[in-house]
């Protein structure tokens, strides 16, 4: 039974570690533009057209995709959960087009078909999630091998070309200079997710999940029901992403974005997104996702292999994860061994 | 081992007696934190074989007590000894070390693992090669079980163990540290008759084989049924010692009541208005039965009873936390759809939990944010927050409960007990509640801020809302509630108007005595 | 209350209710696997006259060996409350130093072999453990990230020089080819390692108390249980088993590219969850895991003997794991409610 001297504990220790959470994020996004400003100055410096419209251009036809899932999985990460089937919603997505599209159907409406795969994906995700109670990692490391398999079975060793590039261009321009497509869409679509994340009831629920899931249920937020459509929400962004990346790619066969899953973890957590729920902006994934396009572009120009770019990236997520939890895991093993005498009363 | 060391004087002190030595001997104990003073000079003195209860209201200093023996506080000033010997209970290993060990209400075992595994976790019997001897640690176990008279399987899984057992794993594990001193708190709470029976065959034992338990505890028939002698503490000084013969339960709650018995301030609500919430043999399975009552228009109704009687989980059931398996809700005579907090929202009720931290209130958010949780519906447009007003809501809710902070965007974190309490209490009258189900409303918060909470709640009623209010503060109970319903272990058992309810009455309810005729 | 005695009496005899039969099914999980191994092989067996022939059944046994000793380590951390997805990164790592040392040594023992493959294992696991362990950082951000890192370091060496069959003796492919009484060495060596591990997780207090760590951590540092130091153990074993399986790898595939070991942790992960390993630690066997290794690597077989196309072995692997969480959820929620009807009714009395 918890009396008025526990609770007057409980305050005190509470109180210590008061007021961080923005300014923390305040500056981690700073961090992030001068991070930017460094990969752009860097690239420059190595190669003269690095800031040219062509350069940018295919910066960007390399990160829209995978900074178009990153949208949704902020939004999932914020409610403390995970998504790690995405790259294969992507690669059922693609394999689905491709497999109409060698079935001779009419693109338009096999896109479509698509989307509706994608969104029976991610429900299925949701469903295991909210209505049985499985944790989201699990649920999602068995579909992210589920979903690639159905996209084999699909589309068996078979690369599908040949798709009707005229349809669609790449490219966008803008001014005299050309933007690439996807990373257009991205930024429409960016500014579409923090307009909802940080000015409508639906995002602050998502914080209000994230922070403090209890309190959520108990103010009348339908926390399952939200989950559940993030889910399909990322089901839907992942399908798209995939016809965008079939186009893109002008094929498509049963590895079509494998392993993307990691790159997109990568880019909402170097976003500033804490891995605990609860914290992140759509700003400082965008801003990451720059940093990423940016980053590999250099890297590339400087002929550095794809490996070591992995290894990079890695370190990237590593170092996202490790750099805001340096100060919390102090103050965490220090309330640790104050939890140690107390404890003995839970 | 222990971290005592001899204290000569004493000891000689101590032989010179010719009564038996105590085992344990706390004197003169003080302990304060911040500016309230939890124990204030207690002392106490358990002698080998006894079963000694520590008696008091919730604040009495109980809990406080307990927790120095278990190591976790240590006395501001004061001295224990154990067999004549000065101690010092620095930490939880070293009050176990020193053989006192505490059997909390609701234990923590590893759930997946097996009982006697649970029990001998860290110092397994060992074989040659450092194995664990399997065999000589349910060997052990049982041996322990037997000194106890209990049958426990020592290789089934501690999961799906009921309360009582996973409680008498608890004491087989402080006798396999020789404990010598065994502290109870609150261990009937959880538990049903049967068990109850059980775990006073088990503290007899014990006292048998020379062991000195206290045993603290809400519930006097049981003190009178099992314990030898009685201490009584009240708002954290030693009130009284008496051998349990040459008392009897109503002197005992006078000595715990002690104080005046708090007249009786007018509500102001009559109990004439239409009924707001009707509640019809509700029942889930395993926690409360059968439980109806209703509660009108600008009256408050309390729902007292100790802990574990259910009380939280009828006001859970009605706003649709947990799903309920029989019975209705209505408000304002519409039945309520059962396992929907937001039915219950829209259908007008409010509830401010047990719980701030975790239920409450989102900690890391504003405080402006968490007075909009709530609302966020009807504050927004098209899904778009108003931000204006958000803040003017926030801002016109601090300003009519008198909340102090620096800034509204501030996290509540940062604010004291009572203004977060007031932060909860904003979020749900901004949404003018028909119905506000308020569980206790002033735990863990200054005097202050209590008799504003207590000013609300009146106000509330005046304006016709109706409030059902959970609280196991007497005074609080017996000050504001026009009605008062009594639970016992799922059940409910009695109801006092305001005239008839004083608080020994009330505590006999709860404990499970009759009702007497003299009120 | 003197009249309850009596009733406490037959109380205190029955106080150790009946274990529901859906509790016990949870226990006898490995039995259950057992079972649907040899429903799932004779099965293929009636469909496919050449499934039960010795030849396939010697490619049932061998090929699970690599996923069965990397499922051994997994069980380990996830036991713990955590996940390791580096493995799958290590076994290729391993791999390939394992044959670079070949190639520079051609006269190397294969015992020295797979103990550089440990070695390798190991240090990769002691970077994980001591990050995930001391930083406090959720082990699934940490391995994601490492999982990169490491897989790219091994493609960068790999880069610099191939190695195949040629640059690998005789003996040390052997080890991935070569039966011994009927069985491949390979599964030798997994069957030795399932048996030494599971021994050592029962009978040890260092390894009970991974258990007491994933079951409850909070009574877990109550108990006095060195916490942080037995998570950071459980992520070295289940390195240095990665890097064992790294080195049977290259004995059985006698060649290595920068892919190798691609995907693993999840078989890893979906094979011990489908023997049983509980996602969120605290209960799971050793033999369970590697039984849901063996499944799952039988189901693929009977996939191919049974003429549907090798691509179904993925989908099925991940939907057996949803089913697997999905049953050990539904068998949790349902016990917890029979417990709790059971304790109501024991109040009745």
């Amino acid at each position: 039974m918890e009396d008025t001297e526990t609770v007057l504990e409980k305050d005190a220790a509470i109180d210590l570690g008061g007021g961080r959470g923005l300014v923390s994020l305040v500056r981690w996004e700073s961090g992030l533009v001068i991070l930017l400003i460094a990969c752009i100055i860097c690239g420059t410096l190595s190669f003269k057209y690095f800031f040219t419209p062509q350069t940018i251009f295919f910066s960007g036809l390399d990160i829209g995709e995978i900074a178009m899932m990153a949208l949704p999985m902020t939004f999932i990460i914020i409610t403390g959960e995970i998504d790690l089937s995405v790259a294969s919603m992507l690669g059922l997505s693609a394999s689905t087009l491709g497999y109409l599209f060698l079935h001779g159907w009419n693109i338009w409406p096999a896109m479509i078909v698509c989307m509706v795969v994608g969104a029976v994906a991610g429900a299925f995700n949701g469903i295991l999630i909210t209505r049985f109670g499985l944790p989201s990692i699990a649920v999602t490391i068995g579909t992210l091998s589920l979903y690639r398999g159905l996209a084999s079975i699909i589309l068996g060793t078979n690369t599908a070309v040949g798709f009707p590039l005229s349809t669609l261009k790449l490219s966008l321009p803008i001014g005299k200079s050309e933007i690439a497509y996807d990373f257009a869409i991205f930024i429409v679509m960016a500014i579409v997710f923090a307009v909802v994340l940080h000015l409508t009831s639906f995002g602050r629920s998502l914080y209000a999940i994230g922070l403090q899931k209890e309190t959520a249920f108990f103010s009348g937020i339908r926390v399952n029901q939200i989950k559940f459509r993030l889910y399909v929400l990322s089901g839907l962004v992942c399908a798209f992403a995939g016809i965008l990346y079939t186009y893109q790619e002008a094929s498509a066969n049963n590895v079509t974005g494998l392993g993307l899953e990691l790159n997109v973890v990568a880019i909402v957590l170097l976003g500033g997104v804490s891995i605990f729920g609860g914290r992140g902006t759509i700003i400082g994934v965008v801003l990451a996702a720059c940093i990423m396009a940016a980053l590999t572009t250099w890297l590339t120009d400087i002929d550095v292999s794809g490996e070591v770019q992995s290894i990079i990236i890695g370190g990237l997520l590593l170092l996202s994860v490790l750099v805001p939890n340096a100060r919390d895991g102090f103050v965490r093993i220090r309330a640790l061994f104050k939890r140690r005498k107390v404890g003995a009363s839970l | 081992m222990s971290e005592g060391f001899i204290d000569g004087a004493a000891d000689a002190a101590r032989d010179s007696l010719d009564t038996p030595k105590p085992l344990l001997v706390v004197e003169h104990a003080k302990k304060s934190f911040g500016a309230v003073h939890a124990l204030n000079d207690v002392s106490i003195e358990l002698f080998r074989g006894e079963a000694h209860a520590l008696l008091g209201e919730n604040g009495a200093g109980k809990s406080t007590l307990v927790k120095i023996f278990a190591g976790v506080h240590q006395p501001d000033s004061g001295s224990i000894f154990l067999d004549g010997v000065r101690v010092q209970l620095s930490s939880p290993a070293a009050a176990r070390d020193a053989g006192v060990s505490v059997i909390y209400q609701e234990p923590t075992l590893f759930p997946d693992l097996t009982v006697a595994e649970n029990i001998f976790m860290g110092r397994q019997p060992l074989r040659s090669g450092r194995r664990i001897n399997r065999s000589e640690m349910t060997k052990l176990t049982k041996d322990a079980f037997d000194r106890l008279g209990v049958t426990i399987d020592p290789s089934r899984a501690a999961r799906g163990l009921s309360v009582a057992d996973q409680q008498i794993v608890e004491i087989a594990k402080s006798i396999s540290f020789n404990a010598q001193v065994i502290i109870m708190d609150e261990p009937t709470a959880a538990l049903t008759e049967v068990e109850v029976a059980r775990l006073f065959d088990v503290v007899k034992t014990l006292r048998a084989q020379g062991a000195a338990i206290m045993y603290v505890s809400h519930r006097l028939s049981e003190v009178f049924d099992i314990c030898q002698r009685v201490t009584i503490l009240r708002d954290g000084a030693f009130v009284k010692t008496a051998l349990i013969g040459e008392t009897n339960i109503d002197d005992v709650i006078r000595s715990m009541v002690g104080r005046d018995v708090v007249a009786a301030q007018s509500a102001g609500g009559g109990t004439d208005g239409a009924n707001v919430l009707e509640v019809e043999r509700l029942t889930r399975e395993g926690i409360f039965t059968d439980i109806s009552f209703n509660v009108r228009a600008g009256e408050i109704v309390a729902l007292a009873g100790l802990v574990g009687a259910g009380r939280t989980e009828v006001a859970r059931g009605i706003f649709g936390i947990d799903r309920i398996d029989a019975g209705t809700v209505k408000i304002d005579g519409k039945k309520l759809k059962s396992g929907s907090p937001v039915a219950a929202m829209n259908a007008g009720i409010g509830f401010v939990p047990e719980d701030r931290r975790q239920q409450g209130l989102v900690m890391e958010m504003a405080i402006d944010r968490n007075v909009a949780l709530a609302s966020l519906r009807g504050l927004s447009h098209l899904g778009f927050i108003r931000k204006s007003s958000e803040r003017k809501m926030a801002f016109d809710w601090s300003a009519r409960l008198r909340l102090k902070y620096g800034r509204l965007s501030n996290t509540v974190m940062t604010l004291s007990g009572g203004n977060q309490q007031k932060v909860v209490l904003a979020k749900w009258l901004a949404r003018e509640p028909r119905l506000l189900i308020i569980d206790e409303p002033t735990r863990g918060i200054d005097i202050g801020t209590k008799a504003e909470v207590h000013r609300l709640l009146t106000e509330l009623v005046k304006q016709g809302v109706a409030v059902l209010m959970i609280s196991s503060e007497m005074p609080e109970v017996l000050q504001i509630s026009d009605r008062i319903l009594v639970l016992c272990e799922g059940r409910l058992i009695d109801e006092f108007s305001r005239e008839e309810a004083n608080e020994t009455s009330i505590m006999r309810a709860a404990t499970g005595l009759a009702r007497t005729s003299a009120a | 209350m003197s009249q309850h005695l009596d009733e406490a009496l037959s109380g205190a005899a029955t106080a150790n209710p009946k274990t529901p039969f859906i509790l016990k099914l949870v226990r006898f999980r490995e039995f259950a696997i057992l079972l649907a191994l040899v429903l799932v092989f004779v099965g293929t067996s009636l469909k496919n006259t050449s499934f039960a022939s010795t030849s396939s059944i010697q490619g049932l046994l061998s090929g699970p060996a690599v996923i069965i000793l990397i499922a051994v380590g997994e069980t380990l951390v996830i036991i713990t409350r955590n996940v390791d997805l580096t493995v799958g990164s290590v076994v290729g790592l391993s791999a390939y130093l394992v044959g670079d040392v070949y190639v520079h040594y051609p006269h190397t023992p294969v015992l020295v072999a797979l103990l550089v493959g440990i070695a390798v294992g190991a240090a990769c696991g002691l970077v994980t453990g001591t990050i995930v362990a001391y930083a406090r950082v959720p082990s699934l951000a940490v391995t994601l990230g490492l999982l990169y890192i490491i897989r790219g370091l091994d493609a960068v060496i790999v880069n610099a020089v191939q190695i195949n069959a040629t640059s690998l003796p005789a003996g040390f492919i052997g080890v991935g080819a070569n039966n011994f009484i009927g069985i491949p060495i390979m599964m030798w060596i997994a069957i030795i390692v399932v048996a030494v591990v599971g021994y050592a997780m029962r009978n040890f207090r260092a390894t009970r108390e991974m258990y007491a760590i994933g079951s409850n951590p909070e009574a877990a540092l109550l108990a006095g249980i060195p916490v942080q130091r037995r998570i950071f153990s459980a992520f070295v074993v289940s390195g240095a088993l990665a890097g064992l399986a790294g080195a049977l790898w290259l004995a059985e595939f006698a060649t290595v590219g920068s892919t190798a070991g691609t995907g693993y942790e999840l078989d890893a992960v979906a094979a011990a969850v489908v023997g049983g390993v509980a996602i969120f630690g605290g209960s799971g066997t050793i033999l369970g895991a590697a039984l849901g290794a063996l499944f799952l690597n039988t189901i693929n077989q009977a996939l191919v003997a049974g003429g549907v196309s090798s691509f179904w072995d993925q989908a099925v692997a991940g939907l057996l794991l949803v089913l697997a969480i999905a049953l050990d959820r539904y068998l949790v929620v349902r016990s917890e409610r029979i417990l709790r009807v059971e304790g109501r009714d024991r109040g009745r009395h």
